[in-house]
Formats: C-alpha cells, sequence, structure tokens
C-alpha cells in the first residue's frame, strides 16, 4: 500500500546555517559582545584595514579577530603581532564562513578568554563577493570592503553583497590619482540598491577615513559601559 | 560553488523532518513496519539570491547518494526580482547587474516583492505500511 503525501514546510533553504547564525549572535548578546563581519573581493585591503583597526583601539576596546582564509593563516600571523587574539578558521575548499565555523571558533576562544572581557569580534571573511552574503555567521552588522580599483560597476553586478552591508568601506583612496575611476558612480550604484549604507572612503596607507571608520564601530558596540576607558571615546580617535 | 554547503543546509532540515515524521509515523502504525520516503523536494529560489539552480541540482544528485534522500527529485521553481517604488505606487521589475532604482523616478530599490525567496516550499512523500509477519497468523 502505496499513499502520495504533502507536506508544507515553509522554511529557508539556509534553515541550519540560519539557525547557527542566531545561536552564536545569543552567545554574543549573552556576553554583550558586538560582531562584525567584513567581506569583500580578494585583495581588496580587508587585513591591512584591520591592521590600522587594531592600532587605533589599542587600549581602548577589546577586540577578537576571527580569520577566515581559505588554506593558510597568512592573514592571522600578520595580526596576531598586534597582540590580540586571533582565531584563524581554515575553509578548506569553501568559499564563505558559515555559522557552524564561527562556532567553532568561539569555542576555541573559550578555552583562551573570558567572554566577558570581550567588546568586539571582528569576522574577516574569505575574499569573495558572492555568497559570503547569504551564509549570515551571527554578526550585528556587515562591512563591505570595494577598492577603487575595482570598477564603478562591481555593486550593480554583485548586489546582493551591497545590499546587505550596513556600512561600504571604499579602500586604497590614495590611488585614486593614478585611476580613471569615478567615485560619485560608487556611490550611486551602491545607493541605488541599499540607499541607507553608511559610506567611508579610506586608505590605510595615508590614514584617510580611518578616524571615521573607527567612530562607525563603536558606534555598534552596543554595550558601551563595558569599555574600560569609554571617557577616551569622547576623544577624536588617532591613527597609529 | 556555495551550493554545495546550501545543499548540505538543506540536507541537515530534510533530515530533520524526515527524522521527526517517520517517528510519529512509527508510534502511530505500532503493529506495522511503516516506510517513509520523500520523493520530491519543492524548493523556490529567487533571481535576487547567489544561487544558480543548475548547480544546486547537480550538488544535491552529489551529495545524497547511497542516503535516505537518493533519487529524489528537486524541483526549482525561480521567481523574478520585482521590486515596488514609493514614490510611483507601483511595481517594477529591476534589471539585475545593470539597473535596480525605479526606471521612471529613479528612487532607491527599497521594498523587494520577489526574487529574494530560498525556500523550501513542501515536501512530497510516500508512506508505505507492510504488515509485520507476526500478524498475518
Amino acid at each position: 500500500m502505496h499513499q502520495t503525501f504533502d507536506a508544507v514546510l515553509e522554511v529557508n533553504l539556509l534553515h541550519a546555517n540560519q539557525k547557527g547564525a542566531d545561536f552564536n549572535r545569543a552567545y554574543f548578546d549573552r556576553w554583550g559582545i558586538t560582531c562584525i563581519n567584513l567581506m569583500s573581493s580578494p585583495g581588496a585591503g580587508k587585513t591591512v584595514l584591520l591592521e590600522k583597526t587594531l592600532c587605533a583601539l589599542d587600549g581602548k576596546v577589546n577586540i577578537v579577530v576571527i580569520e577566515g582564509d581559505m588554506t593558510t593563516e597568512l592573514d592571522a600571523n600578520r595580526l596576531r603581532q598586534y597582540g590580540v587574539p586571533v582565531i584563524a578558521i581554515n575553509t578548506g575548499r569553501s568559499c564563505h564562513l558559515d555559522s557552524k565555523m564561527v562556532a567553532g571558533a568561539v569555542h576555541q576562544l573559550e578555552h583562551y578568554h573570558e567572554p566577558k572581557n570581550i567588546d568586539l569580534v571582528l569576522v574577516e571573511n574569505v575574499g569573495n563577493l558572492v555568497c559570503p552574503a547569504e551564509f549570515e555567521v551571527g554578526e550585528h552588522a556587515k562591512v563591505a570592503l570595494l577598492s577603487v580599483t575595482e570598477g564603478e560597476d562591481k555593486p550593480l553586478k554583485y548586489p546582493i553583497m551591497f545590499q546587505a552591508a550596513d556600512c561600504l568601506l571604499i579602500t586604497k583612496m590614495d590611488l585614486v590619482p593614478h585611476l580613471d575611476i569615478n567615485l560619485e558612480q560608487i556611490v550611486g550604484n551602491v545607493h541605488q540598491l541599499n540607499p541607507d549604507c553608511t559610506i567611508i572612503p579610506v586608505s590605510a596607507k595615508t590614514g584617510l577615513g580611518i578616524p571615521e571608520w573607527v567612530q562607525w564601530i563603536c558606534a555598534q558596540i552596543h554595550n558601551l559601559s563595558k569599555i574600560s576607558t569609554q571617557d577616551s571615546l569622547s576623544e577624536p580617535l588617532t591613527v597609529h | 560553488m556555495h551550493e554545495v554547503d546550501m545543499t548540505r543546509s538543506l540536507i541537515l532540515t530534510l533530515k530533520d523532518w524526515w527524522e521527526e515524521n517517520k517517528k510519529q509515523v512509527t508510534n502511530h502504525d505500532a503493529n506495522h513496519d511503516s516506510q517513509l520516503q520523500i520523493t520530491r523536494v519543492h524548493l523556490i529560489v529567487g533571481k535576487f539570491t547567489c544561487v544558480e539552480p543548475k548547480s544546486l541540482e547537480f550538488a544535491f544528485e552529489a551529495q545524497t547518494q547511497n542516503s535516505f534522500l537518493e533519487g529524489v527529485i528537486l524541483q526549482i521553481q525561480e521567481t523574478p526580482l520585482i521590486a515596488f517604488c514609493h514614490s510611483c505606487q507601483c511595481e517594477y521589475f529591476p534589471e539585475i547587474g545593470i539597473h535596480y532604482a525605479c526606471p521612471t523616478c529613479s528612487a532607491p530599490m527599497e521594498d523587494i516583492r520577489s526574487g529574494r525567496e530560498l525556500k523550501i516550499a513542501n515536501i512530497e512523500y510516500t508512506y508505505s505500511a507492510h504488515p509485520q509477519l507476526s500478524n498475518q497468523d
């Protein structure tokens, strides 16, 4: 006897990943940790931006970096020089971080640090403009980076990434004099998709825009009372 | 090929559903050796997502071999990108990769009415109950 039935599910295809992301976010919330997910194509300057960010926030915010890389620990080793805990995740052949990988990193983190002493987790995703945007990891905010050498059309070609971003950093601004790049067009293309996106032009080389970027991060840290030297945040942050 | 990871997530959801319902069927039919077999899975995939349906089908077929899902048909319905412009009070079709703002008034694409779906809509399954030998005496 065979009978055919139909069950209505109406659940997200990425339900399993979403469940993990919600779990991670609840963990971060429990400890008053803000998590920011940085995404871009390979070579847009995520790691050097993190280097400048770690310098600028040194002594003001307790940071942990979760570093996603397909095979190496090169980026993680670069960031370890700044004296912050860096958890490296090698994704193997996977081109993005998912919530389970980040949960694994958080678990590792607990062995070394009291979560109550952490203010900010910065996640450097795998360099890729396509799928990291669809895989939430439990972040509170998404940041996309687009370097001026990549062209004005990238927000149109990779719309999911630029639509999902809460903040866009236009990187390598020091190269603008050498390029035929129309910055207004980049801004216009992003705003077609995402009018609320904060756009900050930055240069890790000259320090342009880094104070604004650091202020943006500080505004995302929801539990400001945890920051020990809170008063110093009202002063302009300097770039080292 | 992120469709591989998406498929992994899909399989986990299907496995949870299958195990849960198999248990219920078995409890309900104490005297029968019941079999619950998923035959077809209907997905709705929007055009404004990172998912390529062909890659998803390929990944699903490859990853379900020798599993409880082997041979299950993945039926993917694609939905177009449709946005609603609040200034013009009308729907429009943004051109993916080219232009997203309203073609009439250039207002940004803020209200997506279709195209972002990534959904397991429904599952078709068969349920066969084989009377156990002891009951046939």
